[in-house]
């Protein structure tokens, strides 16, 4: 109560941000340590300024309207000075995308001819509300917020990155998942005429790239449905046109270019676990007490780094996002990798 | 002047001299210029060690063309490929040690204890060390017979090789399956039923 009395202009009646963010401490410390104080105010003029180095881009109408109105900062790293925001080229030419590609290159060469507009999102399963929605309908009874989260990657290393979305729980509730519902199964576009890696005869994956979270997991505050980064809307290497961020998993979890969402009854084989279940498991949230079996999770280099400085850093408990820790109360993550 | 004139011959050692260097080159402007993306290390990490094993095939297919040609220039270049071989792998390794780890050994450790394709690397250098320390006309005088054996070693470098690439790709092995393909290749033209046959091959062909 607090962080209230501190901040009256608070919208804390808008659905958009839970009161139950304000009263963790993170989310108090991080709207504070940003401009989350100036930025929280609901319908102002004010808008922060631009990122920097930031190629624009033409936005569909629905989006230009929904970034008059963005909590901008409702998340934000505690100390900013650590987690310093990656840069967008850096964030924009460095991507795990195998749709694309196997390089980190690959995405950001091929990804441009992918089309993006119109895109649906098939919401089905478990759900008293199915049907096909417009990434217009399915994102604007929300309000857009900025969130900037650190992503860590399983391959050790890491960015910081501004996303633009709506929390998942938002699309869940509109959803209405029915009490058989146990879990949330996501499942990317397949498309090889425009995703050159789908065409490869060598790859493993399955398509489609697929993913899940447990129901709970996914109606956490943090788990995140971003439709842009960078105060734009996303580039097509980083998921366009919309992507899941849950920060507190490795990075392959927070699938891109979203078509299909499912709440489903039992667990989802994600497309790592289904390649390599004794690397890749359904949860892996971050930990560095467990290593993947090709690389030390102890340690992550943050990116970008430089020739003679790789940048290390500990790797943090859910990736530095200790809140999610009740989740998994009583569970073995050893086991539960 | 002919192709097998000493001048040719020197400025196709040269030539080649060069051709194998550019890639160092290349990488290295390219992290200069900040071209190399974020994580400039890794870029140079996997750059030098596909060109390692791209070298080590090169040089596995200096012998057939050989055979195929009678020309003297491939056998020229065997060694300073061979050498060229080790040259990346050994930057290769380097980039590890000081771009990835900081130079922490600690990890390094770890990584050997618990991690196959450090280990599967580790050994095909050391393959690439010995044959690089045995080139030289010194070595060649007095190992004598026992020398041609010895780099034989050559073939387990590039299976452990390609055994270390393979634990690295994680989804797509185009690339992968494109190397062994080559490798497997290369072997079997040493099989005695084809490699006999390549002299009478070239001769056909007109190359020799
Ligand atoms: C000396 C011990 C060695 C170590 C510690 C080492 C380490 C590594 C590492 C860390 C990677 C990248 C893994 C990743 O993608 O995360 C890698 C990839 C690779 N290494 Fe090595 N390596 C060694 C020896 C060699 C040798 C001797 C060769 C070839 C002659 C070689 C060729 C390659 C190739 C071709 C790749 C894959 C490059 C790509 O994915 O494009 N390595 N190695």
């Amino acid at each position: 109560m607090l962080i209230r009395s501190r901040r009256p202009q608070d919208p804390t009646e808008n659905d958009v941000t839970p009161e139950a963010m304000y009263r963790n401490r993170r989310w108090f410390m991080g709207a504070m340590g940003g401009l989350g104080l100036a930025a929280a105010l609901p319908g102002t003029a004010w808008a922060k300024p631009p990122w920097k180095d930031v190629t624009p881009a033409e936005a569909p109408a629905w989006f230009a309207a929904m970034k008059e109105n963005v909590a901008w900062d409702a998340v934000v790293p505690e100390d900013q000075s650590v987690d310093k925001t990656t840069p967008f080229k850096d964030a924009t030419s460095y991507n795990n995308f195998f749709e694309f590609g196997t390089d980190k290159s690959d995405p950001a060469n091929r990804a441009g001819q992918l089309t993006t507009e119109p895109w649906t999102v098939m919401i089905d399963g478990e759900v008293n509300n199915p049907g096909k929605l417009s990434l217009e309908a399915l994102m604007t009874p929300s309000r857009l917020e900025e969130r900037i989260y650190r992503l860590r990657c399983v391959e050790a290393w890491s960015m910081v990155i501004p996303w633009l979305g709506i929390p998942l729980a938002d699309v869940i509730r509109r959803a209405d998942p029915t009490g058989e519902a146990r879990y949330v199964r996501f499942e990317t576009l397949v498309r090889p005429e425009e995703m050159p890696g789908q065409q490869s005869r060598f790859n493993l994956i399955d398509w489609p790239y697929v993913e899940g979270l447990r129901l709970d997991e996914a109606m956490h505050p943090l788990a995140f449905l971003a439709v842009g980064n960078y105060g734009r809307v996303l580039p097509n290497q980083n998921g366009a046109p919309l992507r899941l961020v849950v920060p507190w998993k490795y990075g392959f979890k927070s699938i891109k270019s979203i078509v299909r969402i499912s709440l489903v009854r039992d667990q989802p084989l994600n497309s790592w676990q289904k390649i390599a279940s004794s690397e890749y498991g359904f949860y892996a949230n971050v930990n560095p007490n467990v290593d993947h079996p090709r690389w030390s999770q102890a340690t992550e280099r943050r990116l970008p780094n430089s020739l003679f400085n790789p940048n290390r850093m500990d790797t943090r408990m859910f990736n530095g996002y200790e809140e999610v820790a009740s989740l998994y109360s009583g569970m073995d993550l050893r086991k539960h990798f | 002047m002919t192709l097998s004139s000493p001048r040719v011959l020197l400025l196709w050692r040269v030539l080649v001299f060069m051709a194998a260097l550019s890639p160092l080159v290349y990488w290295s402007t390219q992290v200069a210029l900040q071209q190399a993306g974020p994580e400039p290390g890794k870029y140079l990490l996997l750059g030098f060690g596909l060109c390692a094993l791209v070298i080590l095939l090169l040089t596995l297919s200096l012998t057939p063309l050989s055979k195929l040609t009678r020309w003297k220039g491939f056998t020229l270049i065997r060694r300073q490929l061979g050498l060229w071989a080790f040259f990346y792998a050994l930057l290769h390794l380097s980039s590890y040690l000081v771009f990835i780890l900081g130079l922490d050994f600690s990890v390094l450790l770890q990584d050997i204890a618990r991690r196959p394709y450090v280990i599967v690397g580790m050994l095909a250098l050391v393959g690439l060390l010995v044959m690089a320390l045995t080139s030289n006309r010194w070595a060649m005088r007095r190992l004598g017979k026992r020398w041609k054996p010895l780099h034989k070693v050559v073939y387990l470098v590039l299976a452990l090789v390609l055994l270390h690439f393979f634990w690295v790709v994680r989804a797509d092995m185009t690339d992968w399956a494109g190397y062994a393909l080559a490798a497997v290749a290369l072997m079997s033209l040493r099989l005695p039923a084809i490699s006999t046959r390549l002299p009478s091959l070239g001769k056909r062909l007109g190359l020799r």
